[in-house]
């Protein structure tokens, strides 16, 4: 760091005067990273409603009339496939190959948007068969927590055709790299929560 | 026009939802409506508007928007504070038989009503704009690490304010207390606009808080001025920074603790009702664990305020310096191990209850420690008795009352007898008027010099001062004894009419707190006219000892011409020291943000979107959806948010402010 005292002696420095301008979005990652850490809050809060909440039936449906563990495997495998896709997105990002970015950020979004129909498939199963959110406080917290991650996911791809149009019109520039970083971050984050979803929500609740 | 259609247009609201019955409202309105019309008018004669947008409502300098933080604090005390003397006339007169002048229905929306416009439109923004104002220049940053969020999230705080506001007259707000506990908020028990206004002004709100959290922690983390490692940051920087740790680990929170409450409401799905499975006191569990660390990211800012104002007008080094962070750190923390202790009632067990009980003692142990630290602090220090210093001993000789009736409300026995009883309340405002509010009046006499370059009256601080001290103890003494006597809170009539006399006397106290406020308001008033007589030039009036001292007052919108390099705690008194001049060559062109006028138009658009849910106007919360996300993608695709300052303009900046100090030398 060029940094000297306006007068020539050896005395204290007070100041710099020549300086790196702060890289900008320098504190863009951790910021993106406390956002996440609230965001996670959130989650924790609605996975301790549903521990505390999950066994109220209500003399209503319990998990193992309603959940179809089959159905949410191939669900868990879309999110997690999109991971893996989402990853390779990346690693053409860091080679600066753009059409293949963006081809993998397309295969993304459609593992996303296959794992959001096959979670609006179980919705509107569950709903016809009774089992509505009203129906008991187990329903309740279930689909609040489950529909919160699906509407995080929701937002994920909105946000991802935003980036694909952007990307599009600038190309990987400096700033749309750390937005891209920004997306693999949350996307990520989705997935770890779907994960204790699924291990708390589905195999725990078919065990209940 | 058809039913069906009125109804679709404006989903639950109905003529009869305006308040035209209630004469205090209509005369309440009627006031308001002309100030603002004045407001407005004068804005508009004057010519303003412009100005206003242009160097104000867009800018993303977070001097501007701490001071903008600061008069929504100002303008809500006034609200919040005309619930308090409402309800303390209510309390005084409705004995032997008499009603009061304030209806059930009414006087059940002023105490929710004071209570969430104190916490959360009063306390929040004064704290968050102190905070916001003074933590870029005490660690030697041009700016916040995302200044337009900044911008946004002031505005989504003005969002919250406006939905509180506009209950006040279309419609009505919540009557369920300032929690809002379920069942009385659910929707069986309260069908009504009133905890759908209270639910979407927090949320509104709350997301602002969170993120001005965020980007207050980013920026102490990365933003410091290179040599100020985490051991030499100033004390107020700290307190700031673990009062943003607890934002952003408590918030998110509330959040989801209300959207399950909404979600009640508006779904009709079971978390907090009697039936179906649903759990009340879960609600009171999850909004506690938010409501306590809230009180600690009310009053740690302070501690911090206290420590500089103690040091600086001691001319002293703060003494335990190091203890006072590790303090301020265990008090973060353990304010996440204390929750319980708001409902010991609830039956939780002896065990439960001891083990919340112990912990809330421990916390009195690092506070006790800092009290400590300040006393020692004055100890054959020169003091100067300052008003900034004034408010800080009325504080430390107020709040350590409030801190040991804190502690005898920890003993879960004791609480048995004293749960929502005046107790309480007393021990409640003791420290949150004794820690908080008087802090941020030593905060705001400290501090505005070097946000106005001239300084406050003392006169009318002292008459300020000596109203709010003095109508405390008259109000909330009182308080304490009708506690101890089994008074609970929240009532309207009383039947005993030898409690009387002490509500009398809260009252007169809160006559002198009324006094307090007009001195304050006087004093700056008179500050302002006065300017010329008040001005400091130097930009260190108190001989301080911290970084923000060392630029001019007001500091330059890039804050410092050139990044300081810091070798000690405190910082600007160790450049006095050493033989510190001020550059006055070489400047250089100054990389800063643009201003935008994006979070305004955001948080516009979730107003409507709070407004139209709260209404069923579900046409209106679709529409500003839509907007909101449409505005908030439409401005990532603007990638020019930044400009340079000329190297010219700095030097001209600079080369007034070396003419200015020589006109004075």
């Amino acid at each position: 760091m060029a940094s000297t005292a306006t007068t020539a002696d050896a005395g204290p420095v007070f100041y710099l005067e020549e300086e790196h301008a702060h890289a900008e979005g320098g504190s863009t990652m951790l910021g993106f990273w406390l956002y996440l850490m609230s965001d996670c809050l959130i989650f924790a809060m609605l996975f301790a409603a549903f521990g505390v909440l999950g066994g109220n039936y209500a003399a209503g449906p319990a998990p193992k009339d309603l959940f179809d563990l089959g159905l949410v495997a191939v669900n868990t495998t879309m999110l997690l496939l999109s991971s893996i896709t989402y990853g390779f997105a990346m690693l053409t990002m860091d080679k600066g190959r753009v059409g293949a970015t963006q081809a993998w950020l397309g295969v993304t979004m459609l593992f996303g948007l296959a794992f959001l129909s096959i979670e609006l498939y179980e919705f509107a199963h569950m709903i016809h068969e009774g089992a509505t959110p009203q129906r008991s406080a187990f329903l309740s917290s279930f689909f609040t927590l489950v529909g919160t991650h699906g509407l995080h996911v929701t937002f994920g791809i909105v946000w991802m055709v935003t980036l694909m149009v952007q990307v599009a019109r600038h190309s990987l520039i400096e700033a749309n790299r750390r937005r891209l970083m920004c997306l693999s971050m949350f996307w990520h984050f989705l997935d770890v929560v779907w994960i204790g979803v699924f291990t708390f929500v589905y195999l725990m609740g078919t065990l209940r | 026009m058809p039913e069906s259609l009125t109804k679709f247009i404006f989903g639950r609201l109905t003529l009869e939802s305006l308040p035209l019955h209630e004469p205090i409202v209509v005369g309440t309105f009627i006031v308001v409506a002309l100030g603002g019309l004045a407001v407005l008018v004068a804005i508009t004669y004057f010519k303003l508007w412009g100005y206003l947008w242009r160097e104000w409502f867009t800018s993303v300098d977070h001097k501007k928007i701490g001071v903008m933080y600061m008069v929504l604090g100002l303008v809500m005390l006034l609200r919040g504070f005309s619930d308090a003397i409402m309800m303390r006339l209510q309390q005084a007169i409705a004995f032997n038989g008499s009603e009061g002048y304030l209806n059930a229905h009414h006087y059940d929306q002023i105490f929710t009503a004071h209570g969430v416009i104190m916490i959360f439109f009063v306390a929040m923004p004064f704290v968050t704009g102190l905070m916001n104002f003074v933590v870029p220049l005490q660690i030697g940053a041009r700016d916040v690490s995302f200044p337009f969020l900044n911008n946004f999230s002031f505005w989504m705080t003005v969002g919250g304010a406006i939905l509180v506001m506009a209950s006040l007259f279309v419609g009505e707000f919540a009557r369920t207390g300032w929690l809002a506990y379920p069942p009385l908020s659910g929707i069986n028990y309260s069908p009504d606009v009133g905890v759908d206004y209270y639910i979407w002004a927090l949320q509104v709100a709350g997301v602002g808080t969170t993120l001005s959290g965020i980007n207050l922690i980013c920026t102490i983390i990365k933003m410091r001025a290179p040599g100020m490692t985490m051991m030499r940051m100033p004390v107020f920087t700290w307190t700031s920074l673990c009062t943003n740790v607890l934002i952003v680990a408590s918030f998110p929170v509330l959040t989801a603790v209300l959207t399950l409450l909404a979600l009640d409401r508006y779904v009709g799905t079971n978390f907090f009702t009697n039936d179906f499975g649903g759990n009340p006191m879960m609600y009171v569990n999850l909004i506690w664990i938010w409501g306590h660390p809230e009180v600690y990211i009310l009053i740690l800012p302070l501690f911090g305020v206290f420590s500089e104002v103690t040091s600086t007008f001691s001319g002293k080094r703060l003494f335990g310096y190091t203890s006072m962070v590790y303090a301020t750190v265990v008090i973060t923390i353990l304010s996440y191990l204390v929750w319980l202790h708001h409902f010991f009632t609830m039956g939780s067990g002896a065990s439960v209850n001891s083990f919340f009980g112990i912990t809330t003692m421990i916390i009195s142990i690092p506070t006790g420690a800092k009290m400590f630290n300040w006393l020692f602090t004055m100890y054959r220090g020169r003091i100067r008795f300052e008003l900034p210093m004034m408010w800080t001993l009325a504080f430390m000789l107020t709040f350590v009352v409030g801190g040991m009736t804190g502690v005898l409300l920890a003993v879960p026995p004791a609480d048995f007898v004293l749960h929502n009883s005046l107790f309480l309340i007393a021990h409640f405002h003791n420290v949150i008027i004794g820690g908080v509010l008087f802090g941020l009046f030593a905060g705001i006499a400290y501090w505005w010099p070097k946000a106005f370059g001239f300084r406050l009256d003392p006169f009318w601080g002292k008459v300020s001062f000596w109203c709010w001290v003095l109508g405390f103890w008259f109000a909330f003494m009182p308080l304490y004894i009708l506690g101890l006597m089994g008074v609970t809170r929240r009532m309207r009539v009383f039947d005993d009419p030898s409690l009387q006399i002490w509500f009398v006397i809260a009252a007169f106290g809160a006559v002198l707190i009324a006094a307090g406020i007009a001195a304050f308001l006087v004093q700056i008033f008179v500050s302002i006219r006065k300017r010329a007589e008040l001005v400091d030039v130097t930009g260190d009036p108190w001989d301080g000892r911290t970084l923000e001292w060392s630029t001019s007052s007001p500091p330059p919108a890039y804050n410092f011409a050139f990044t300081p390099v810091i070798r000690d705690n405190d910082a600007w008194w160790d450049m006095k020291k050493a033989g510190y001049r001020r550059p006055l060559n070489g400047f250089k062109p100054i990389h800063m943000p643009k201003n935008t006028g994006t979070g305004v138009i955001l948080a516009v658009f979730s107003v409507a979107l709070g407004f139209g849910l709260i209404w069923y106007m579900w046409w209106l919360a679709a529409l500003s959806f839509v907007c909101l996300i449409a505005t908030a993608i439409g401005h990532t695709f603007n990638y020019h948010r930044d400009f340079d300052i000329p190297a010219a303009e700095v030097a001209q900046t600079e080369e007034a402010r070396t003419t200015l100090l020589a006109a004075q030398a």
